[in-house]
């Protein structure tokens, strides 16, 4: 119908992207220990399921903070009643309080500086309308969360312009590559507003170091644009080397009192840390308060329910609750974390060295047939519908190298974990086994073409039609 | 070099409006009846707070629906990982569910074609986003929430084009005036994609009759353009006529049902604004589907879907809430605009929403926006009470002033008509020399049980401005 905008019917809304498709296979055939063993097994969705017994068991010894009661009184009608989009100051409190915990207590956050929006997707968003007009751009580090192609750009009519990184130095950002990113920008006539990272990175699953960092405050220096932090997997840093946010080194190095503390803004939410996606709470933080008074009125547009701030304002209050969550989560991501990792040894796969997130950058460069996006589909294609596993290919992610997977360890219990290693490791062999044959073919007699080996191999592969849900 | 947006440094967050000016003056100095007896009382918030003891007790006696039974807890895992755009299908029957009972049963809801949002507000924006491209228009029929001026136009580029309807006739949409607007906004180049109604309708309380919505539609169709209907106040018609809703004409009359479109929300009809429940029923499925995946911007929290699913599928909860609701408004309203006539002041006659469309035209010095501004000033400041401009909600005549009165205990209400009565006897005696002071007093002659109005320990009216006890409670 010409009678709808035309953001309803492009498609920068990004659901045609591979990411979502994986999605989609996986609802139509889901894994159940007992019900469905032959299922996918989920391993597209970063969430944050090792860890639910704790807020459950507080829950059970605070019932009234979901019950809508303070001090044994109901205040039912007072939360009901609540949409200031200046946000419950004590849930406000709580929240930057524990964002500085997750910081080791070394940058403090003041709760007049946050504004709380719908999660970190409205968030992110709300960033853009208020840094960057029609237009303009922001530079990202590929590879980067395929969201953020609806989140930054769709509405907003923002472009972004990637900051390519590459394997060769495990996938940090370069000198070299932001100064490309920006010349790239300019050629195309797109002024750059400025940059935005994710750290700990999604899908890398790695910290940024204190280089790289210093390398993006220089840059936004120079060039007098804004940086944007998205610090969603903060607390899910599990190992060494630890989590050195933004505004600890802008601290370290006596930024405070200078233009570039005004530019810098993070990003944070609850979904991946404490595990709780469904109730939509994210946040930003900006030192500048022309951005904290846009952002918050633009939060009219999607605030957090008062009923959600008040029982997360008494969980996260909780002092004791918050040190013992964090102790045990990491531990519980650490462990699973070298579960997959030793999993996919053992199947010849390597993947990127990380020390955060929910996930795993696996290495399936040597799997693929060329070293193409095509085979990088084909590989994809076989390992959901045959393998029978939902990972995310690179290139959904705008990775510039083919061959690089992402897999989430954290949304699914050890045993589930095993049985996807045992399918991977079965399937590698089952090529390895193939590629050897396939050598004694081409040796021992005229070559055959490599498609039609393989297509021997996997009759049972097919395209499929992708569902519009 | 500009470092943030225009959006983020101009005004179209529209909060410079003198609709946000007097809850500035409250919040300087609100009424509380022990603390500030003398302090504002806020009459500018449309809030509905007359049912929240029937309401709380439900919640109390069903603690399974705050995830705080040993059942509910065993749910907390899966509420809290649930983010699916589509919304619980508990949530999406039981709200459906419940639109059709606001509407007497006379039409059914598809759960499928709900959506949620962000409160109204974000539904709002949403449908602009999907409806139009910046500098496209809607045409608005004043006068109307001041709200539409942030929520369709800040962040869309979308323009508004006021459809000027007057008091001579009740404020009435005509074919005349719709026609009227379609032209200057042709005139003004611009590419008019929608008409939005709010019925019923915020500020004036009334609702629009058969022939009028039919009349609407007809013109829609004809101009080939979308038909938004803003039916946030669909229960809080406390009495005659009947609400008829777009839902249920579109079935008595040739309609592309492509261009209709309903925006809904629990905020007033359950008092429930800070839940955040805004709801997008389109009967286009490409805008469902468009409108579904921006919903991601503004998804209704699953532990707030989880306590609404559990309330609405209450049956019985339901059906007494509904005329529970309608009972209360109807008594505050009955009362609150006798008590007015009986001092001379008159008002829109109204069946619906949270206000009055009060009359105080003969109160103007003169028949200017500046005079309404300087009465709208001393009412403010010498009668103290916040009350809401017409001119805020682009009224084209001056004196008009939307006077909210469900969003404060009895006590408060009193107090209120005390000062306005002592306000008209002034004023009555500064016009006419001799007065007769017989109606000093507001004792109502309708009997009524004063249980009726006592309500324990209702604080004076929420703002969203830092005067919660929720905000004072704790630091």
């Amino acid at each position: 119908m010409g009678l709808l905008s035309r953001k309803v019917t492009c498609n920068s809304h990004g659901q045609d992207s591979s990411y979502f498709l994986g999605w989609q296979e996986y609802e139509k055939n889901p894994y159940h220990e007992v019900n469905n063993p032959q299922g996918i097994i989920q391993m597209g969705l970063a969430e944050n399921q090792l860890s639910f017994d704790l807020p459950e068991s507080w829950l059970a010894k605070n019932a009234d903070a979901a019950g809508f009661k303070r001090d044994g009184q109901s205040i039912f009608k007072e939360l009901a009643l609540f949409q200031d989009y200046h946000g419950l100051p004590a849930f406000k409190k709580a929240l930057v309080d524990f964002m500085a915990e997750i910081r080791g207590n070394k940058v403090t956050f003041d709760p007049s500086h946050i504004v709380l929006t719908a999660g970190a997707t409205s968030a992110n968003e709300t960033l853009m309308f208020c840094l960057a007009e029609q237009g303009d751009a922001f530079l990202l580090p590929t590879p980067y969360y395929p969201g953020f192609d609806r989140d930054l750009k769709w509405r907003t009519g923002v472009e972004i312009v990637p900051i390519q990184c590459t394997s060769s130095n495990r996938f940090q950002i370069t000198a070299p590559a932001l100064d490309e990113a920006y010349q790239q920008a300019q050629r195309k006539n797109l002024r750059v507003k400025g940059v935005l990272v994710t750290n700990p990175s999604n899908p890398l699953g790695t910290t940024m170091r204190r280089d790289e960092l210093d390398l993006l405050i220089n840059f936004i220096t120079d060039k007098e644009i804004h940086l944007i932090s998205d610090e969603i997997y903060s607390g899910t840093v599990f190992s060494s080397p630890g989590f050195v946010s933004i505004m600890e080194v802008l601290k370290d190095r006596s930024l405070e009192q200078t233009p570039v503390w005004e530019r810098v803004h993070i990003v944070y939410s609850l979904s991946k840390d404490l595990g709780l996606p469904g109730f939509r709470v994210g946040a930003i933080y900006s030192n500048d308060p022309i951005v904290v008074a846009a952002a918050t009125k633009m939060s009219s547009f999607g605030l957090v329910s008062s009923q959600t701030q008040y029982l997360l304002s008494a969980m996260l209050s909780d002092k004791k609750f918050t040190k013992e969550y964090m102790a045990k989560n990491h531990k519980r991501l650490q462990k699973q974390q070298s579960r997959l990792v030793s999993g996919l040894e053992k199947a010849g796969i390597g993947c990127l060295e990380s020390n955060a997130g929910l996930f795993c950058w696996v290495d399936m460069r040597h799997l693929l047939s060329s070293n193409t996006f095509e085979a990088e589909m084909e590989l994809w294609k076989r390992i959901v519908y045959d393998v029978k596993l939902n990972i995310s290919p690179g290139s959904s992610c705008h990775c510039s190298e083919p061959g690089w997977f992402r897999v989430c360890f954290a949304n699914i219990s050890e045993d589930t974990l095993k049985l996807a290693m045992q399918r991977l490791k079965s399937f590698v062999d089952s090529v390895a086994i193939n590629n050897q044959n396939h050598q004694e073919l081409k040796n021992s007699r005229k070559k055959f073409r490599t498609k039609w080996v393989f297509r021997l191999s996997f009759q049972s592969f097919h395209d499929r039609e992708q569902d519009e849900r | 070099m500009v470092a943030i947006s225009k959006i983020a440094t101009g005004n179209g967050h529209g909060e410079d409006s003198p609709y946000f000016d007097g809850w500035k003056a409250y919040e300087t100095n609100p009424f509380h009846p022990i603390d500030s007896p003398d302090g504002v009382i806020q009459m500018g918030l449309a809030e509905n707070q007359l049912c929240f003891n029937f309401i709380k007790k439900w919640v109390m006696e069903h603690p399974e629906a705050s995830l705080c039974s040993a059942e509910g807890v065993n749910k907390f895992k899966e509420t809290a990982l649930f983010q699916d755009y589509h919304g619980m299908p508990e949530f999406r029957e039981a709200v459906a569910k419940f639109m059709g009972k606001v509407r007497g049963g006379r039409v059914k809801f598809d759960p499928d074609r709900i959506v949620m949002s962000g409160g109204a507000t974000g539904a709002h924006e949403m449908v602009a986003f999907c409806l139009a491209d910046p500098g496209e228009a809607f045409l608005v029929p004043t006068p109307y929430y001041p709200g539409f001026d942030r929520d369709l136009r800040w962040r869309t580029g979308v323009e508004l084009v006021p459809v000027v309807c007057e008091s001579s006739n009740n404020f009435k949409i005509t074919r005349a005036a719709l026609e009227a607007a379609y032209e200057k906004a042709k005139e003004a180049n611009l590419r008019v994609k929608g008409l939005l109604i709010t019925n019923p309708s915020n500020p004036l309380g009334t609702i629009l009759d058969r022939d009028t919505l039919k009349g609407i539609v007809k013109f829609i169709n004809e101009k080939n353009i979308h038909l938004i209907g803003d039916e946030i106040y669909a229960a809080t018609v406390f009495m005659e006529p009947e609400f008829v809703s777009i839902s249920e004409i579109i079935e008595e009359v040739e309609c592309n049902r492509d261009l209709i479109h309903i925006v809904y929300s629990l905020s007033k009809d359950m008092g429930f604004p800070g839940f955040r429940v805004g709801i997008v029923y389109s009967y286009n499925d490409a805008v469902v589907s468009c409108a579904r995946k921006m919903s991601s911007f503004g998804l209704v929290s699953s532990q707030t879907q989880h306590l609404i699913a559990t309330m609405l599928s209450d049956d019985d909860f339901v059906d007494s809430f509904i005329v529970e609701s309608k009972e209360q408004l109807f008594k505050r309203h009955k009362y609150f605009t006798l008590s007015l006539s009986q001092v001379g002041i008159g008002s829109l006659k109204s069946n619906a929403g949270l206000f009055i469309w009060m009359d105080l035209r003969k109160l103007l010095k003169e028949k200017t926006f500046d005079a309404e501004m300087d009465l709208w000033r001393v009412i403010i400041n010498e009668v103290k009470l916040n009350v809401s401009p017409g001119s805020s909600f682009h009224c084209d005549e001056p004196g008009w002033f939307r006077v909210c009165f469900a969003n404060m205990d009895d006590n408060t209400m009193e107090v209120a008509l005390l000062r306005i009565t002592t306000f008209m006897h002034k004023h009555n005696e500064a016009m006419v020399p001799r007065k007769l002071c017989r109606r000093a007093s507001l004792k109502l002659s309708l009997s009524r049980r004063r249980d009726d109005f006592m309500s324990q320990n209702m604080m004076s009216p929420h703002s969203p401005i830092p005067q919660s006890p929720l905000v004072r409670a704790r630091t």
